[in-house]
């Protein structure tokens, strides 16, 4: 008997703290999977974030680093700039990323910074209780919007990727989805190539993840990842929005 | 040939592998774990071809999967 499916060797045997039926586990197995089949795992350096995926330093077994508030691109820029040779990821969230780091993630892109942002996006502050994130969807019940978000008090969703794609620094954004199988296979090949292209030497890399919060969507796992094919990726949709012009 | 194995201390019962079986061969079992939840469970380990779908989809990597070697020659 071989073995065809078992964990990456870059993700520590420990339980993970996350509510039941959370892709986040799905999103770190691929993250590891990949610094695996890329042979980086002395390389590699991540920088968590705050939110719920702030223990991701305790899950990954190689060097972490943990940003306060939305400012891991800029501690991953400090760490690229002094260890050139580094593999070195930010893996946040929507909160994070799309709302107390904006001015971080937009000049790390700008700039071009040599890092690779994982980004996952589930629409909503799931940490601190579930209210609305800057993804927060349209119609969309959270904490701070228990009668769904409205156009007049909270305004429009923001595409970030769509956005950062525009920006020259940007090399390589695209965005994915754990929802079925599929996808996940997909999200793999994205989060690798954004990877090897750090590696190459390419500029700013972002995949951005769709993934289900079943716990603060008042869902089950199974209606979540459902509610993710069916109400997320319309507005959100998948695709490569920036790949280098010599591939 | 194949072979799933289930670190059912380590399942959260969140159902997601029972709903991408492509046989759908994995259901939850009637006992519960430490955590209190119900461990997913294959049913027809026979059946089971190893395509790992389970596994990937699963967030807390409970399933692991063997499958018969291709023979050398």
């Amino acid at each position: 008997m071989e073995k065809v499916f078992t964990r990456p060797n870059s993700l520590k045997d420990i339980p993970m703290h996350y509510c039941p039926g959370c892709t986040h586990g799905i999103i770190h197995r691929l993250v590891a999977e990949a610094i695996d089949e890329l042979d980086v795992v002395d390389r590699a350096i991540g920088v968590a974030p705050v939110g719920c995926s702030v223990f991701t330093y305790q899950y990954f077994d190689f060097d972490m680093y943990q940003g306060s508030h939305g400012r891991a691109p800029a501690v991953a820029t400090g760490i690229k700039r002094v260890v050139p040779d580094g593999v070195v990821f930010t893996y946040q969230g929507d909160g994070d990323l799309a709302a107390i780091g904006t001015a971080e993630i937009v000049h790390a892109a700008a700039r071009g910074e040599k890092i690779t942002v994982i980004f996952v996006n589930n629409a909503i502050y799931a940490m601190t209780g579930g209210q609305m994130a800057p993804t927060t969807l349209m119609g969309q019940k959270t904490t701070t919007t228990p009668f769904g978000r409205e156009a007049n008090s909270n305004g429009f969703p923001i595409r970030m990727s769509e956005m950062l794609s525009t920006l020259d620094g940007a090399s390589y954004v695209s965005r994915v989805s754990v929802h079925d199988p599929k996808n996940i296979n997909k999200a793999k090949k994205s989060i690798k190539k954004a990877f090897e292209m750090q590696i190459a030497g390419a500029g700013f890399t972002m995949v951005e993840v769709l993934s289900s919060c079943p716990t603060n969507w008042g869902m089950s796992p199974k209606e979540a990842v459902k509610w993710v094919e069916s109400d997320m990726i319309p507005y959100y949709p998948l695709g490569e929005f920036k790949v280098p012009s010599e591939v | 040939m194949a072979r799933v194995t289930f670190r059912e201390e380590r399942c959260k019962g969140c159902e997601l592998c029972t709903a991408v079986c492509p046989k759908d061969l994995l259901a939850m079992s009637k006992h519960i774990n430490a955590m209190g939840f119900h461990p997913a469970t294959i049913t027809d380990m026979e059946q089971c071809n190893g395509c790992a779908t389970c596994a990937r989809m699963c967030p807390d990597l409970v399933i692991e999967v063997e499958k018969e070697g291709k023979k050398v020659g």
